[in-house]
């Protein structure tokens, strides 16, 4: 069986070249990663679940949800099901592999549904090589009913994780600024969805301009951007309780906040007359540091995942460029010296690669740089890209896009690395920066 | 020409609400119809906003990534500083705005930016610091939302608003 498995993940690392195998040699697989330019998903079957009586539909949308976050990967190609010879597929029985040859798939998910005696629901699956006619991995699993979603991302994370070797990413949450009205009378509210835009929640009410949410990785908290009050200023929100509260009454407009790595500080800009400088606030002391001091626009500070060095935008060089410095202000270095400004820098959680915005000849592009400045690739460039943020493993990005016009608006889209597809996500009104959580749920 | 301010449209927009009243007869009516319109720039009581806003001008506006005040934004500048040394019971909120073609963060501190030399020039023509409050609102309030330099260029602009007086 050991044989299948590798030959398997072979196959999606010989067309894509994309996913490392062996987990000590990641620091290479991202270089091919995004170097390599056409990718080929490996086709995978995931027919509807099996479930009697009325868990018929339920079995079947958890499929779907299940094919979907192997599609938006960009790694899986699911086979359309109306070629499929056998509709549903159990986890007990042994399919017809020649039929799933014949549809082109090299890999099924074989799942069914049922109800333990506690009303509980069951959800069981295995995931065949269907060239090798033989089992790659099954699991099971048990929850409350209306928490179907999150098993189908369960289900989905483990097919990616065997087949991949990384980490899934799918049952994970992103926190987003909803906007909705008139383009100049817009109402933008916090938001929280999984992360293929099911199960909105919308945090805070539209009665203040809120900007730029961000996960606190070691807890349920978020810190924003919010215009409450007379000074707009950088606050906390609890997501469970939906408290917030002003994060410091500093003397001028905070904004650009993001968590450090261990979720104790916040590190923001500070604005003062024409200057923006970036400051670090221990959440516990109340004690606040400055890390830069120069008069020029710095902001949009990001740490790296071990919280040794922050990389942000500065424009003290005359245009807006990237520029990393030691998580004490020390040693700032310019990364970036292609044509264009750049802005909005990201830290990987794999801490290999800076994702950023560039603007160049009135295109607003998503890229990608290596924290020492080498490396730059452009993803996806256009009208107006603007804010990636990654997934939690480090293969994802996603970003806003505005559609042009009046009537245009904001809309997020993910893309993968490897093979930079893209895919919007599914929202009933316009979105806007996106933050995904670090940490899966 | 695609960048006619604001303060322009209006004034042009006043001469001819005043030429249509020089026309009728019937004031009252044709009173009603300017107010409709937003326009009684002509008629403004001196020392009140709309005479702030129409026969001063209460925005000046800036060229794409730059807080650099331009001589007609100097100008516009000179007149509110003269007006709001006139009538020195105004408390004014310098607003500064980025138009859409600049990513958030960075627009937010352009904003400041610009708000802050619009309330320095102000300051440096005799208006004391303790009247001007400053906001920024970077590309979250524009007043032009089509996609095109013509908006974008009214979208750059630090605004001057007339607080409660006294």
């Amino acid at each position: 069986m050991r044989t299948m498995r590798m030959r398997l993940a072979a196959a999606v690392l010989a067309v894509c070249g994309a996913v490392a195998w062996a987990a000590g040699d990641a620091h290479a697989v991202v270089e091919i990663d995004i170097t390599r330019g056409n990718v080929q998903p490996l086709p995978i079957a995931v027919p509807a679940f099996t479930g009697g009586g009325r868990d018929q539909d339920l079995a079947a949308d958890i499929a779907s949800v299940v094919a979907s976050d192997l599609q938006r990967s960009g790694l899986f190609a699911p086979v359309d099901p109306a070629t499929f010879s056998q509709a549903r597929v159990g986890p007990d029985e042994i399919p017809r592999f020649a039929d799933w040859r014949v549809v082109g798939a090299q890999a099924l998910v074989a799942g069914g549904i049922g109800r333990a005696a506690d009303g509980r629901l069951q959800v069981d699956f295995r995931l065949w090589d269907v060239l090798a006619g033989e089992q790659i991995t099954g699991q099971q699993f048990f929850t409350r009913p209306d928490n179907w979603r999150r098993v189908a991302h369960l289900v989905a994370d483990a097919i990616y994780e065997r087949l991949t070797g990384e980490k899934g990413y799918f049952d994970s949450r992103v926190v987003f600024v909803e906007e909705s009205g008139a383009k100049d009378q817009r109402v933008k509210r916090l938001a929280i969805m999984d992360y293929d835009g099911a199960n909105v929640q919308y945090l805070t009410n539209g009665d203040d301009l809120v900007l730029t949410p961000r996960f606190n990785p070691s807890s349920q908290e978020i810190t924003y951007m919010s215009y409450a009050g007379e000074t707009p200023r950088v606050h906390l929100l609890n997501i469970e309780t939906g408290r917030q509260q002003l994060i410091r009454d500093f003397p001028g407009m905070t904004f650009a906040p993001r968590f450090s790595p261990d979720g104790r500080r916040v590190i923001m800009s500070l604005q003062q007359d024409a200057n923006a400088n970036i400051f670090t606030l221990d959440l516990q002391s109340g004690q606040a540091a400055r890390l830069t001091d120069t008069a020029a626009i710095n902001t949009a500070p990001s740490y790296s995942p071990d919280g040794q060095r922050v990389v942000f935008e500065s424009d003290r060089g005359g245009s807006q460029q990237l520029y990393v410095m030691g998580a004490d202000g020390s040693n700032p270095q310019r990364i970036t010296f292609a044509r264009g400004s750049y802005s909005t820098p990201v830290w990987s959680p794999r801490g290999d690669l800076i994702a950023f915005t560039r603007r160049h000849e009135g295109k607003f592009a998503i890229g990608v740089i290596r924290p020492d400045g080498s490396g730059e690739r452009i993803l996806t460039e256009g009208f107006h890209n603007e804010g990636p943020t990654w997934s939690p493993n480090g293969r994802v990005i996603m970003f806003f896009r505005e559609t042009r016009g009046p009537n245009g608006g904001p809309e997020l889209w993910t893309i993968d690395l490897a093979t930079r597809s893209e895919f919007k996500v599914p929202l009933p009104a316009f979105g806007s920066d996106p933050a995904w959580s670090p940490l899966n749920r | 020409m695609l960048q006619l301010p604001i303060r322009q449209i209006v004034r042009a927009a006043g001469i001819l609400a005043l030429m249509t009243l020089a026309a009728c007869s019937r004031t009252t009516s044709d009173d009603s119809i300017a107010l409709t319109s937003g326009i009684r720039g002509g008629q403004a009581i001196a020392g009140s906003s709309q005479d702030f806003v129409v026969n001063v001008g209460d925005r000046v506006f800036f060229e794409t990534d730059s807080a650099e005040l331009t001589a007609q934004a100097r100008s516009t500048l000179d007149r509110q500083a003269q007006w709001l040394n006139q009538y020195p019971n105004f408390a004014i909120t310098m607003e500064g705005h980025a138009d859409e073609r600049g990513t958030r963060e960075y627009n937010i501190a352009l904003g400041a930016r610009r708000a802050t030399a619009a309330r320095d020039y102000l300051m440096a023509r005799g208006v004391t610091a303790n009247r001007i409050n400053t906001i920024s609102f970077g590309k979250e309030r524009p007043v032009a939302v089509c996609n095109d330099i013509s908006c974008w260029s009214q979208n750059r602009r630090a605004v001057t608003l007339l607080g409660s007086s006294g």
